[in-house]
């Protein structure tokens, strides 16, 4: 069977003052099968927010989106007219924001604008909708729907808000929700709940989840799957369990040594966590691997062209041949007790 | 921008007078009002203005050149149209004063009022929205009550009602329409100052132990005025409205003429020589266009904020 | 809360806000009156046409003109609270009968202006922002500015000389064709309304054209603002139209701005109504004000100065309590 969604070849780019374009995102492949929860993991500043709305079609006009196919659902997303694509977005496809605070209508209930989508795109009429968006609050753990579906957004609080964006996102039982840093504006006791919520309606709704988040400990906890991104390259993917034992990817390696969580065995005051060196912007404008200045490995080869995605075991890739004990010509570039987190003070 | 000094200024001890941390302010000034100015002379809308603005001062000021004598004195055949006789290209009006001439001096009157106006108006605006602002408490209190008050009367019915009082002339128009202006000025400066009341370098200015005067007048007010600039262009165009208006209505200084006083005189002519009110008119239009250009080309270069919404 | 709760607790509050500001105002009112030259007993008798000293001071005695101004100004409110603002020699009329007369025209035309200025302001506003940087936006932003700068009473004459003098479409004054629109007396229902909307299509479009320039300006700036919030990407993701994202969504939070200015220009269109209704012999207060200022009687003049700006205050009362259900987070306390 095709998986839900398979994105082949994309890239995002966005014009720069010289005229050209520049890609934040580049040669992106991914698939999301079926009820399975795949997460998007990296920076910010990575490509994934974009790489998020660029699936859904909102990115500005501005934008240059090219991909040698999206299929999504046995349907084939690129050249599909803007209102073919509008009417997947909010019944198949569905999205929730980071900012639960600012991603609800300050001047409409949240009723309306959960019984907007019902009948935008099911037809319903006014009350059987109001009905409906009554039960949606039920659904994601809404005390007193009744009262609340015509309350404002001001008058609850964040994790209720999106609460109440998540069931404005499954209201038409999407086959795929998209979830972009869905509690990073959250307290820490709510996100557990928020991400309890959404695994629960995954299963109970049956939809596939596309968790984009920079927080491994989220990961490892409710990910089937996960992608890691880097300034715009995918460098690793693997389920999660093998991924979290066994990272390949310096890049990778590096985040689980800087994740506080990955680390719950340590305590703050036994020393700082490892930090990855350098940042994500230095990338830019690099014609090979985009890690190449923070990356403990990286030999001169590293840094002439992007290696290629290599397969080293089954439901595995890794973009680094030095990774996977390929050898590579040239020296290293960046002395260990420099760059490597292993020697960080 | 100057409004915010650097926090190293302010975390500087104090220095001697000569570089004291406001010193950071008058000195970034310059800088930052020569960009202002470049990026004005850049936009081709506010070049546009500046050039209108320049004709019409042109105009006002070759007024007794050209035409000597009075322009309420009667110079030909009355309603001779425009174009017809060389002597008067605008032609005439319904008692033979020549409206070329009306309009040359009609110009000055405009603008003498306009800019006389706003001056007045500026200087009771800042002056009370100064005082507001930089005091505060009951003194605030009873000024921002009388800034409401002027709010809520219409201002042009109050005009009318004050030019009636007082007689109509230039100067009693000049006043009144400077009383009917200032609370826009005063809540804005009051804003600003508000605003720039607790910044560093004014606090630091205070610590060094200068007078409220000192410090209203070289730190704060600078600061205060680009939003001030904008609005006193707006205030000019709107005050030479005001008086068109007023002369319209027979309000007028009786003896000179105005833009709107010639209106208010081709009225009763509209259906036969409509040039009469039509070309005062048009001059208005132009004037006051030529100072709404500027205030939106100063407003594009003195405001930062809305330079990528352009 | 529920809204007409909310809405109500927030009038009362600003109601009571307001109370001090109209106290000032009448007296301003008071020392205008106090300014003006001549006084009740010099119309008088001036009006009788027989005055002597004795007279005069007898006169002034029974208004209380000789009184200190203090109790004076106690006189005027007691006045003021018997709805009595003086007496028009000239009208032979209470000065507040005189302008309850007056005040429904400019009420109508008031609103109709106000009405028109904000539906093709939004319109024009919509357009702008839709296109924003580009050759229509440009366009209408040009014609906004010089909108902007074209006196009322001037486009109100031009107008005529086009509509009514060239093409003899619309009447040129007035406010109802005397003797009925075909002659065979007075109109009743639609016919009726029709005539007095021929009468109504100049002053209105004069009065409004100032006002479009300004929310169309406004509506601009504010649609561009609210375009940027993350709600309109929330509206688009779930695949609305882009029409729908922009009329539900956007133009509702834009709105709030406008509608702030709205109340604020009202003293503004008042004093606007004033030239335009004088332009078009319209029966309304502006037109009351300009006859009082030829005949220099300061009575009616101060009494049309005091009641617009009551009426500005009670509009702004209005638009406050319209914005608090236009958006609610603004609660009542």
């Amino acid at each position: 069977m095709d998986p839900l969604l398979s994105v082949r070849d994309l890239s995002i780019g966005f014009r720069n003052g010289a005229g050209g374009h520049w890609w934040p995102v580049r040669g992106f492949d991914l698939t999301v099968e079926a009820g399975e929860t795949v997460a998007l993991v990296g920076e910010s500043g990575s490509g994934k927010s974009l790489t998020a709305l660029a699936l859904m079609g909102l990115l500005p006009r501005s934008a240059r989106v090219e991909a040698a196919g999206i299929r999504f659902a046995g349907q084939e997303l690129t050249g599909l007219p803007e209102r073919a694509k509008r009417r997947l977005r909010g019944r198949d496809l569905a999205m929730i924001f980071q900012e639960p605070m600012t991603s609800l209508n300050p001047v409409l209930t949240i009723g309306r604008q959960i019984a907007e989508v019902l009948r935008l795109h099911q037809g319903l009429s006014a009350k059987a909708a109001r009905a409906q968006a009554i039960e949606l609050l039920d659904l994601v753990r809404i005390p007193e729907p009744q009262r609340r579906v015509d309350d404002h957004p001001h008058r609850l609080s964040g994790g209720m808000r999106q609460r109440a964006m998540i069931a404005m996102a499954v209201a038409c039982r999407p086959k795929l929700l998209i979830a972009d840093e869905p509690t990073t504006a959250l307290d820490v006791t709510i996100q557990a709940q928020v991400l309890e919520l959404l695994d629960r309606l995954r299963r109970e709704l049956s939809l596939a989840l596309l968790l984009i988040t920079h927080d491994l400990g989220v990961v490892a906890q409710w990910a089937d799957r996960v992608v890691v991104l880097y300034a715009g390259r995918k460098v690793e993917e693997a389920d999660a369990g093998p991924l979290f034992s066994d990272p390949l990817h310096p890049y990778t390696r590096g985040l689980l040594a800087a994740s506080p969580r990955m680390n719950a065995g340590r305590h703050y005051r036994d020393g700082p966590l490892d930090e990855i060196p350098g940042s994500i912007a230095s990338a830019a404008g690099q014609a090979g691997c985009p890690f190449v200045p923070r990356c403990p490995a990286a030999v001169a080869a590293c840094a002439e062209a992007m290696p290629p995605l290599l397969v080293p075991a089954a439901r595995r890739a890794v973009a680094c041949p030095v990774a996977v004990g390929l050898p590579l010509p040239g020296s290293p570039l960046n002395s260990p007790s420099a760059a490597s987190p292993e020697f960080h003070p | 921008m100057p409004k915010t000094s650097s926090p190293a200024l302010a975390a500087a001890p104090p220095l001697p007078a000569t570089a004291n941390p406001a010193a950071g302010t008058p000195a970034a000034a310059p800088r930052y009002g020569r960009r202002a100015l470049r990026a004005f002379l850049r936009n081709p809308t506010a070049i546009a203005g500046l050039v209108l603005l320049a004709l019409v001062m042109l105009g006002a000021s070759l007024a007794p050149l050209f035409y000597p004598d009075d322009p309420l004195g009667m110079v030909g055949r009355p309603l001779l149209w425009p174009g017809r006789q060389w002597s008067h290209p605008l032609g005439t009006d319904s008692l033979g004063r020549d409206v070329a001439a009306g309009l040359m001096h009609g110009a000055r009157i405009s603008l003498l009022v306009g800019f006389a106006a706003t001056c007045v108006g500026l200087s009771l605006g800042i002056l009370v929205g100064a005082v507001a602002g930089y005091r505060g408490g009951w003194l605030d209190d009873a000024l921002v009550r009388l800034i409401e008050i002027f709010q809520a009367v219409p201002s042009f019915i109050l005009l009318v009602v004050l030019v009636a009082i007082a007689q109509p002339s230039v100067a009693t128009i000049v006043g009144a329409i400077g009383i009917v202006t200032w609370p826009t000025i005063a809540r804005l400066v009051r804003a600003e100052v508000r605003a720039l009341r607790s910044k560093d370098f004014v606090v630091a200015a205070r610590g060094m132990g200068y007078g409220h005067g000192r410090i209203i007048l070289r730190e704060i007010l600078p600061n205060a005025m680009p939003p001030v600039i904008v609005t006193s262009s707006v205030m000019v165009a709107s005050a030479i409205l005001m008086e068109a208006a007023l002369s319209f209505m027979g309000l007028g200084d009786p003896n000179t003429v105005s833009w709107g006083s010639m209106i208010g005189a081709g009225r009763e002519l509209l259906r036969t020589a409509w040039y009469l009110t039509a070309l005062p008119g048009l001059l208005i239009v132009v004037t006051v266009l030529a100072l709404n250009l500027i205030g939106d080309g100063l407003n594009d270069a003195l405001n930062p904020r809305l330079e990528k919404d352009s | 809360m529920t809204t007409p709760g909310r809405l109500t607790r927030r009038f009362l509050r600003t109601a009571l806000q307001a109370i001090p500001t109209v106290l000032g105002i009448v007296i301003l009112n008071f020392l205008l009156l106090q300014l003006a030259p001549g006084d009740a007993a010099d119309v008088m008798a001036a009006e009788s046409g027989t005055a002597t000293e004795e007279t005069l001071a007898a006169l002034r005695a029974r208004f209380g003109l000789d009184q200190p101004l203090l109790l004076q100004l106690l006189g005027y409110l007691s006045n003021l609270a018997h709805f009595s603002l003086g007496y028009s020699p000239r009208y032979n009329m209470p000065v507040a009968e005189l302008i309850g007369q007056r005040l429904p025209g400019t009420l109508l035309l008031m609103a109709t202006a106000l009405a028109l200025a904000f539906v093709v302001g939004l319109l024009l506003g919509l357009v702008m922002a839709a296109t924003a940087g580009r050759w229509p936006d440009r366009v209408v932003s040009v014609l906004a500015l010089l909108f902007y700068s074209i006196p009322g009473f001037w486009i109100g004459l031009m107008l005529i000389v086009l509509f009514s003098v060239t093409l003899g479409w619309l009447p040129s004054g007035g406010y109802q064709t005397i003797g009925g629109p075909s002659g065979g007396g007075p109109a009743e229902g639609l016919a009726a309304l029709l005539d007095r909307l021929r009468y109504m299509v100049l002053p209105a479009t004069s009065l409004a054209l100032f006002y479009v320039a300004i929310y169309a300006r406004l509506a601009r700036a504010a649609l561009l603002e609210a375009q940027t919030h993350d709600y309109v990407r929330t509206a688009r993701a779930k695949g609305l139209p882009a029409w729908t994202v922009m009329t539900r969504h956007v133009l509702r939070n834009a709105l709030l701005p406008v509608t702030t200015m709205a109340g604020i220009h009202l003293g503004g269109i008042l004093g606007g109504a004033v030239v335009v209704e004088t332009v078009y012999s319209w029966p309304g207060l502006g037109r009351l004000a300009y006859e009082a200022v030829m005949a220099r009687d300061f009575s009616i003049l101060l009494g049309v100065l005091l009641l617009s700006s009551l009426l500005v205050i009670a509009a702004n009362l209005l638009v406050d309590v319209l914005q608090a259900w236009l958006d609610p987070r603004i609660e009542a306390s």
